[in-house]
């Protein structure tokens, strides 16, 4: 198992390998669809992308004495293309679920930025590793506001790493 | 004539969206679990930990199986002799209304297309009704997540194609999507009718009991061939690699035009939230 802190320290990516178990502590970023709309036209943000972690998800709303309602990853490859702009401008870790594609792929190595996926479907679970929540902008979009979220020992697999190997298997003989 | 009145519908649909959305059925949880004493791919075992433990935290402390709590789908069967006290469409969408607000459910449903507004209470339900003989009255709740939703297609293939030619595009279908609908899924194939009746029918072939088996025998084979041909792709929970990519197969079919042999494929993830009201 290997521990991936915030702020990155980049040395630490260049360890992980396609199919590796990490867990993450630290501050990480939430962002959907409506979100990256606005933050790739958007230069005045209220976190630093740089060498930013971004989480793919929508919670569930929060209960009365819960952190976090149900907080698992969305399908990555809505945001394929809406990442590029985001990778440029810094970002080097992105968790969610499911395959990408080529040209979300090609844009990641070149970015030196890696993705990580999680178990779908294991929100609450999911949320149990969440310790703090709160709205950093864009609050009109609701579940699809830009979250700033503290998370302790947040369970992923590498999915594509920086050599550009893949975790994702099975097909067609 | 037997008379129900809306505030009873609307009761019943909350209280079973909220149900569903916290607690997995037991069949499913047996199938998972099944499942999991015939994996040998360590990462597939890890994830289905993840989602075996995910159904006790779920029901444990009260918190949604999926941050995914989808859009409702209501097939309604009512009897001729049933009368009600007012819309039949209203009642369901006030349960739904009451459930997401007051069950803490995620909203994810919004108004247009392109403008985008969200709701603001998960409504309107997709509600299918059929009219039959009797005075009884069955509601299949579904919450339906949009990950395997946005998966699933309508193809009108060619009666030449044949029982080989959907074999083929439900194997596409499968490969395509990947880790993306959150395997291990449950496909529900409907072929037959037309556009929208294949459709329907495939939705429907999701709300079948996983225990059950197709009355017809090819259909049967059909199910039997077309789970272990997904199971052999190596697909696994997530797309990481395993045995575990597909937990059922349903197929509903439907007598069709001469010229035409359609098929829907609606895929399924593992958090399979129905349930039947009777009332």
């Amino acid at each position: 198992m290997i521990h991936l802190l915030t702020p990155l320290d980049l040395k630490q990516l260049d360890k992980l390998s396609a199919g590796d178990r990490v867990l993450i502590s630290g501050t990480i970023y939430t962002a959907r669809d409506q979100a990256h709309l606005r933050l790739v036209k958007d230069f005045n943000l209220a976190f630093k992308l740089e060498n930013a972690i971004i989480y793919y998800v929508g919670p569930t709303p929060t209960k009365p004495n819960q952190v976090i309602g149900s907080s698992g990853p969305t399908s990555s490859y809505r945001m394929d293309t809406l990442a590029i702009p985001l990778m440029e401008r810094g970002v080097k870790v992105m968790i969610g679920k499911g395959q990408r594609s080529p040209s979300f792929k090609a844009a990641m190595l070149k970015n030196n930025a890696i993705y990580l996926v999680t178990t779908g479907g294991a929100g609450a679970l999911l949320s149990s590793k969440i310790k703090s929540y709160k709205v950093l902008m864009y609050d009109d979009l609701g579940a699809e506001a830009v979250h700033e979220l503290v998370v302790e020992n947040f369970p992923c697999f590498v999915a594509y790493d920086l050599a550009g190997n893949s975790i994702f298997k099975g097909g067609l003989e | 004539m037997r008379q129900i009145r809306c505030d009873e519908i609307s009761k019943a649909i909350k209280n079973t969206l909220i149900k569903i959305n916290h607690h997995l059925d037991f069949s499913l949880i047996n199938l998972l679990k099944k499942a999991k004493s015939q994996e040998t791919n360590s990462t597939a075992l890890s994830v289905l930990d993840d989602i075996l433990e995910n159904e006790k935290i779920a029901k444990q402390g009260i918190i949604p199986l999926c941050q995914d709590t989808g859009v409702v789908v209501v097939f309604v069967t009512i009897g001729q002799k049933v009368v009600l006290d007012g819309s039949l469409e209203a009642a369901i969408n006030q349960g739904v209304k009451a459930a997401y607000i007051e069950g803490y459910l995620r909203k994810s449903i919004v108004d247009h297309p392109f403008n985008r507004i969200n709701t603001g209470d998960n409504t309107p339900a997709i509600i299918h009704v059929n009219l039959v003989e009797g005075d009884g009255l069955t509601m299949h709740v579904a919450s339906k997540g949009a990950g395997s939703e946005n998966m699933s297609r309508v193809v009108m293939l060619t009666p030449s194609d044949g029982i080989e030619g959907v074999k083929r595009l439900v194997l596409n279908t499968v490969q395509e999507a990947g880790g993306k609908p959150c395997p291990p899924i449950i496909l529900g194939i409907g072929i037959g009718g037309n556009l929208e009746k294949s459709a329907l029918l495939a939705k429907e072939a999701l709300l079948r009991d996983l225990n059950d088996q197709s009355d017809d025998p090819v259909i049967r084979d059909l199910e039997k061939d077309l789970l272990d041909s997904v199971n052999a792709m190596g697909i696994g929970p997530m797309g990481l690699g395993g045995k575990t990519t597909c937990l059922a197969v349903k197929i509903n079919t439907y007598p069709m035009h001469i010229a035409s042999l359609p098929v829907a494929i609606n895929i399924q993830c593992h958090s399979a939230r129905h349930e039947v009201i009777v009332l």
